[in-house]
């Protein structure tokens, strides 16, 4: 079956990003497939690669770098929650004149249009947030 | 058309598992994840309202996040325990899901 999965929480926040990820890493184990990972409102900080936990805790933004590079998942962070929260890639960086990027590997910027094309494209939408 | 109600909010805190127990349809499924599990212990002043739901509709529990508040084995009888896998199981068994935020 295949699943689009929207995040709408961010990370160590409360616990939907760790439950977003235990979902997507067991609907793969299970054989279906992952059409599309959206990102959301504060789930945007699950794109960040300047997060630093300490050393004896769980690392939710590389794991999920982990697993798209594993597994070729299509992570797609909100542009407009993302500029919000200062989640940028080099073209946006560069577009409005910052002076640095944070975006992590296997994450890409979009619009709510990709969230809409998930929908109709996959069999569930599973929606996880605060 | 069976739906997945997936609650992650104490009834104690939120309305939302309120709100999904006033909403869901005979037959549907209702899933307990994250701060929602405390509504699966029996006593409280919400139990009622699960154990009447459960006359109509399957009640289950994401056991890990149960075990993860030290409530394992606290859940009422007839509640079903689930691990990820199953978790998956019930979105793709179901025909559609709403979580309750």
């Amino acid at each position: 079956m295949k699943y689009t999965i929207m995040v709408n929480e961010g990370p160590y926040q409360h616990q939907s990003a760790d439950t977003a990820l235990q979902f997507t890493r067991a609907a793969l184990e299970k054989g279906h497939e992952i059409f599309r990972v959206f990102f959301y409102h504060d789930g945007v900080n699950n794109g960040t690669r300047l997060s630093v936990p300490p050393a004896d805790d769980r690392l939710i933004q590389k794991s999920w770098s982990e697993l798209a590079e594993k597994h070729g998942l299509d992570l797609v962070i909100c542009i407009a929650a993302a500029q919000r929260r200062g989640l940028m890639d080099a073209d946006e960086a560069k577009r409005q004149g910052l002076d640095a990027n944070n975006i992590a590997p296997g994450f890409r910027i979009s619009g709510l249009g990709q969230l809409v094309e998930g929908g109709i494209q996959s069999d569930r939408l599973v929606v996880f947030g605060d | 058309m069976a739906m997945l109600h997936i609650v992650n909010k104490s009834p104690f805190e939120r309305v939302a598992f309120d709100s999904c127990l006033a909403h869901a349809s005979a037959g549907d499924s209702i899933l307990m994840i994250e701060d929602a599990v405390v509504g699966a212990v029996d006593g409280s002043s919400f139990s009622g309202k699960v154990k009447a739901a459960m006359s109509d509709k399957t009640v289950y529990v994401l056991g890990a996040d149960l075990a993860a508040r030290g409530l394992e084995g606290k859940a009422m009888d007839g509640i079903v325990s689930v691990d990820y896998a199953g978790f998956v199981d019930l979105t793709a068994n179901n025909d559609t899901t709403q979580s309750w935020l």
